[in-house]
């Protein structure tokens, strides 16, 4: 399983409070990850990418492994301790607004 | 007794008020939402339970809201909006084309018969519709592909689909405005459109009968006349007794502005500009009894003299008197946004506006006196009052 972080408000959205996961058959990367989390969580569609560009939205970044992810190749392979469930995938927020 | 609800979107959650037919005392809920950027929130005349809500934000997008119980739970619905076909561009505030994006949905507009049936004006300026209750929603695109779209531009806003009127008797029709291409009509539920804005006269625009490009505020009627709308447009306050066919304007003795515009050569025109503003609404009894919320200018977006007035006009137009009795009289310096005006059913007339230093203010006769129903909440951006059994 691939655990993920969500942001704040996006928890609300789900309906959750702490740290989610998710099966991933295949590749790990941000796309099959997020394409995961839609499916488990449909509320979050659009919001973390858009829905007809599947770009990530400006304002989210991905993080894992103390390394910033967020302009990476969606169908980069995650690194090794996302996948084996060791790390989270983290999406964030970015700080913005002054 | 009757029961009054508003609905109140702001910029960090929306809030709901609820009253007796009184209007003295008011319960408040919320934040619902909080954090989230709430530009709409409307119910059903046919189902007022039913509640739509537009949620965005900076980070996360869009989502669409809806509660069946009045508020009291919401579930997400679909928020996907995509644009039929390939949509291509309109012009940008340069003039240079610019392709169409969704941003977000301005307004809602239920159907008067229908709860599952809603209407959604998104920016950049389409009109949407669902008529699952949300679960997915379909671009009406003969409106953004009508033959001027192509050179619609965005006013300081964006390129906002913001009002949407249904007629009443004939479901084949509804008058929208977008800012800044002006208003249009649909004869047909939607398919066809065509600009509604002959008598519009703007200042920036040098076709004294250019069709479009006109930056609308906001449009309403009285159910009971729909051939007659008012319209708050950037500088103006207009009146058309023909569905839109032509406007007057009927501004009257509401305060203005003296404005200057050069000239290539000679000496620069000179205009006396009356009723900027954004809101505008119609008593719902009485459809000659309109409201304005008159703004100083479009560079200062704030009350003259530092006096909250409500202007209200009996006559249908032209005749103009203040209403100041509860509302602040100095140094208050708020501005009231394009959909923070409503009106209730009751005997008689409520009226409520809410303000982007966060009070709603809420009169339950007609706007005679006026109170505030609350002082601090996030700055409003909208306001819509259902009338309840």
């Amino acid at each position: 399983m691939i655990r993920v972080w969500l942001p704040a408000h996006l928890r609300t959205l789900a309906r959750v409070t702490s740290e989610i996961q998710v099966e991933v058959k295949g590749l790990v990367t941000q796309r099959s990850v997020i394409d995961a989390i839609e499916a488990q969580y449909p509320m979050l569609q659009g919001t973390i990418r858009d829905h007809v560009t599947q770009q990530r939205r400006p304002f989210v970044r991905f993080f894992a492994c103390e390394q910033d992810l967020s302009h990476e190749s969606p169908d980069a392979p995650l690194p090794e301790a996302v996948a084996s469930g060791a790390e989270p995938f983290l999406i964030i927020g970015a700080i913005a607004g002054g | 007794m009757s029961k009054v609800r508003v609905l109140v979107g702001t910029r960090k959650g929306a809030f709901i008020l609820t009253s007796d037919g009184k209007r003295e005392k008011w319960d408040i809920s919320g934040p619902h939402f909080p954090g989230w950027e709430m530009y709409h929130l409307k119910g059903s005349p046919a189902d007022p339970n039913r509640l739509y809500a537009s949620q965005s934000s900076g980070w996360f997008g869009q989502l669409v809201q809806r509660s069946n119980d009045g508020g009291q739970t919401w579930e997400p619905v679909d928020n996907k909006f995509a644009y039929e076909g390939t949509p291509g561009t309109h012009q940008w505030y340069d003039g240079t084309p610019h392709p169409w994006e969704f941003k977000r949905v301005w307004h809602f507009e239920p159907s008067l018969t229908d709860p599952d049936t809603v209407y959604a004006g998104i920016e950049d300026a389409a009109i949407f519709r669902t008529t699952d209750g949300g679960k997915s929603w379909q671009e009406l695109p003969g409106l953004r592909c009508h033959s001027t779209g192509n050179r619609w531009q965005p006013g300081a806003g964006g390129l906002c689909l913001h009002s949407i009127l249904l007629h009443p008797t004939d479901p084949g029709r509804m008058y929208i405005a977008i800012s800044a291409a002006g208003a249009f009509r649909t004869d047909d539920g939607g398919q066809n459109w065509r600009p509604i804005n002959k008598g519009l006269r703007s200042n920036y625009i040098p076709d004294p009968t250019a069709e479009i490009g006109h930056c609308v505020h906001h449009i309403a009627m009285n159910a009971s006349r729909p051939e007659v709308l008012f319209m708050q447009k950037h500088w103006d306050v207009m009146r058309s007794d023909n569905g839109g066919e032509s406007w007057t304007d009927v501004s009257g003795n509401l305060p203005g502005e003296h404005v200057s515009y050069p000239e290539k050569t000679g000496p620069p025109r000179e205009f006396d500009l009356k009723g900027f503003g954004f809101v505008i609404d119609v008593n719902a009894h009485e459809p000659d009894t309109v409201y304005v919320v008159p703004i100083k200018s479009d560079s200062q977006h704030f009350p003259p003299d530092g006096k909250l007035r409500v202007f209200r006009s009996r006559t249908g137009g032209n005749e103009w008197e203040p209403l100041s009795k509860g509302l602040p009289q100095a140094n208050c310096y708020v501005n009231v946004l394009r959909d923070a005006m409503s009106v209730d059913s009751l005997d008689k007339c409520g009226i409520y506006f809410g303000t982007t230093g966060g009070q709603v203010y809420a009169s339950a006769d007609a706007g005679d006196t006026w109170a505030p129903i609350v002082h601090d909440l996030p700055g409003v951006l909208s306001v819509e009052a259902q009338t309840l059994p």
